[in-house]
C-alpha cells in the first residue's frame, strides 16, 4: 500500500513547532500547548502583517528584535471582553458566592487572564454594591502587557456603554451603571475608588505558577486557548492557588468535566461554571 | 471516503436545519459541524430542540470534544468553532457586538486543514458572504462542495456569494440535501467529479 501523506501538512506543523520552541527558548513565552487551530490562524495573521513569507522567516525576524516580538505578542492574545460578560454568572456570584465570602474578614480574588480589565471592574462594582469592596483585594493578571496598561487606566470607548449597562442590569445591578464612571468625549473612565481595590499585574499562567491563597478565582475564556495537557496543568495550579473552600469560576463554555482536577471540586452552579474547592486538601 | 461534513448558514437557517436534520438516519456515518448565525437568544435551546425532532443526535459542540460519527454539532453562540488536528473541537471567543461570531469561514478553514479532501463543505441560505472563503479553500484542497440553490433559498445572498467564490460540485434545493448526504456517505460512494487520486 502506498504511504498516504498525513492529513495536516506535516512539514508545516513541524515548522510551526520550531517557531514556537524558538520563541520559548529565546523569550520564555511558551505557546507549545495552545490549541492548535486558532493559534495557527493567529500566527498566519502575524505572518501577513509582518510580511514574513514563512514561519521560519517569522522566527528569523523575531529572534533578534524584541520590539517586533512585543508586537507579535499582541497578536497572540485574543483580548475580547465585556463588562459583566454573561450576566447570569455575575448574578450567581452575587447571590450564591458573595454571601459566603462575607463570612471572611478579608478576601482575595484573582482574575486570571483579565485582558483589558472589564471583568475586574465589574467585580469591583458588584462588591461595592454588596458593601464588601472595602474588605476585598482583586488581583487582575494577564500576560499581555499592552492590555494590562489599558486595564490599569480603566478608560474604555463610550460606544460600548449601552451594551455594558444592559449587562449590568441583567447581572442584578442595583444602581445606575453611569454612576461608576465619568464620561468625556468618546470615552468613559471608571471611578478611582473601584480601581483602588484592584492590583493589575503581569502573570503568565503557563510559566509563572501559583499565586497566593485566593478565596475566588475567575479564569474565564482563557482555558479554551489551551490544549488538554496545558488545561490540566493550569487548572492544577489554579486549584493550588485557592484556599480550601474557595471558588473557581470558568467561562461559559469551559467545564471541569474530563479534567484532572474534577475530584478536587464540587459544582456550586454548574450552568454558570462555578465550582468550590472541596476534595483532598493537598493537591 | 468522506470523514466529516461542515455546514454554514444564516438567515433562513432555522428552517433549513428543520428540513435537513430530521431526514438523516440515526446511524449517519459522519460527524456534521454547523455554524449558524442565529439570534443569540436561541442559545443552547436550539440544539435541544433540533435533537428532539431528529433521530440523529444533535448537540452544542464543547471545547476539546472529539468529533463523532452520527452526531451533529452546533457552534455555541458567540464562540468560533474550530477543528483541531486530533479531530477534537476547540472554541474561541470573539466580540459579541461584531456579528460574525461564530464564523463559517473559521470552521471551514480549520476543518479543511484537518480533513483535506475527505471533507464535505455546505453553504446554505443566508444574508451575508461568510463561508465563501472557507468553501473556496475546501474546494482547493480537493474536498466536496455543496451550495443550496440560490433561486429557491430563503435568503439567496450567502449561497450566491459562495458560488461566486468557489465552484460547487452540487447546487441543490434544500429538500435534496439530506438524500445527497446519505448517498455521499455510503462507503461505496465514488466521486463523480474533481478526479480524486483516491478513486
Ligand atoms: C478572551 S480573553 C478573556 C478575558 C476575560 N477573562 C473574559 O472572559 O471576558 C483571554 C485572555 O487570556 C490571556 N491569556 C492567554 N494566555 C495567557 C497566559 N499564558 N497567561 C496569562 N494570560 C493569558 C490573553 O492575553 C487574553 O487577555
Amino acid at each position: 500500500m502506498m504511504h498516504m501523506p498525513s492529513p495536516v501538512h506535516e512539514a508545516e506543523k513541524m515548522e510551526i513547532d520550531r517557531l514556537l520552541t524558538g520563541i520559548r527558548d529565546r523569550y520564555g513565552y511558551d505557546f507549545t500547548h495552545y490549541s492548535w487551530a486558532s493559534l495557527k490562524r493567529r500566527i498566519d495573521r502575524v505572518c501577513d502583517h509582518m510580511h514574513a513569507a514563512s514561519y521560519t522567516a517569522l522566527l528569523d525576524k523575531l529572534f533578534y528584535d524584541d520590539r517586533l516580538f512585543d508586537e507579535f505578542l499582541k497578536h497572540m492574545s485574543i483580548t475580547v471582553t465585556e463588562m459583566f460578560r454573561d450576566p447570569p454568572v455575575y448574578l450567581a456570584i452575587r447571590e450564591k458566592i458573595v454571601p459566603l465570602l462575607k463570612t471572611f474578614p478579608f478576601v482575595k480574588i484573582w482574575h486570571a487572564g483579565c485582558a483589558t480589565g472589564e471583568e475586574a471592574y465589574s467585580m469591583a462594582i458588584l462588591l461595592h454594591e454588596e458593601g464588601f469592596l472595602g474588605r476585598a483585594r482583586l488581583y487582575a493578571t494577564d500576560f499581555n502587557k499592552h492590555s494590562l496598561d489599558k486595564a490599569g487606566e480603566g478608560i474604555y470607548p463610550a460606544k460600548n456603554s449601552e451594551l455594558f449597562a444592559a449587562n449590568y442590569h441583567a447581572a442584578g445591578g442595583k444602581g445606575n451603571f453611569s454612576d461608576y464612571y465619568s464620561a468625556s468625549y468618546e470615552r468613559v473612565k471608571f471611578k478611582d475608588y473601584l480601581k483602588e481595590h484592584i492590583t493589575f499585574s503581569y502573570h503568565n499562567l503557563v510559566t509563572d505558577g501559583v499565586f497566593g491563597e485566593m478565596n475566588l478565582i475567575c479564569c474565564r475564556n482563557v482555558l479554551i486557548y489551551f490544549d488538554k495537557i496545558l488545561q490540566n496543568r493550569v487548572l492544577t495550579q489554579l486549584a493550588e492557588s485557592l484556599r480550601h473552600g474557595g471558588f473557581l469560576c470558568l467561562g461559559n463554555k469551559e467545564t471541569l468535566n474530563f479534567t484532572a482536577v474534577k475530584e478536587l471540586f464540587e459544582p456550586v452552579d454548574p450552568r454558570q461554571r462555578i465550582y468550590k474547592k472541596s476534595g483532598a486538601s493537598h493537591v | 471516503m468522506y470523514k466529516a461534513v461542515v455546514m454554514g448558514m444564516s438567515a433562513g437557517g432555522m428552517h433549513a436545519l428543520q428540513t435537513i436534520l430530521p431526514a438523516l438516519p440515526r446511524s449517519f456515518p459522519l460527524p456534521i459541524a454547523i455554524v449558524q448565525h442565529l439570534s443569540p437568544h436561541y442559545d443552547s435551546y436550539l440544539a435541544e430542540y433540533l435533537d428532539r425532532i431528529s433521530s440523529i443526535s444533535v448537540k452544542e459542540a464543547e471545547d476539546k470534544e472529539p468529533l463523532q460519527r452520527g452526531t451533529v454539532y452546533l457552534a455555541p453562540p458567540n464562540y468560533h468553532l474550530l477543528v483541531e488536528p486530533d479531530q477534537t473541537f476547540s472554541l474561541s471567543v470573539d466580540a459579541r457586538v461584531n456579528y460574525c461570531c461564530p464564523s463559517i469561514d473559521v470552521l471551514f478553514e480549520s476543518a479543511s486543514d484537518v480533513f483535506e479532501e475527505a471533507l464535505i463543505g455546505v453553504v446554505l441560505t443566508g444574508a451575508n458572504a461568510d463561508g465563501s472563503c472557507g468553501l473556496k479553500i475546501i474546494k482547493a484542497r480537493g474536498g466536496l462542495t455543496i451550495v443550496q440553490n440560490p433561486a429557491t433559498a430563503e435568503s439567496p445572498y450567502m449561497p450566491r456569494a459562495a458560488l461566486d467564490a468557489a465552484s460547487a460540485d452540487y447546487v441543490v434545493d434544500i429538500g435534496s440535501i439530506a438524500p445527497l448526504f446519505r448517498r455521499l456517505s455510503q462507503p461505496q460512494s465514488r466521486r463523480e467529479h474533481g478526479c480524486s487520486v483516491n478513486c
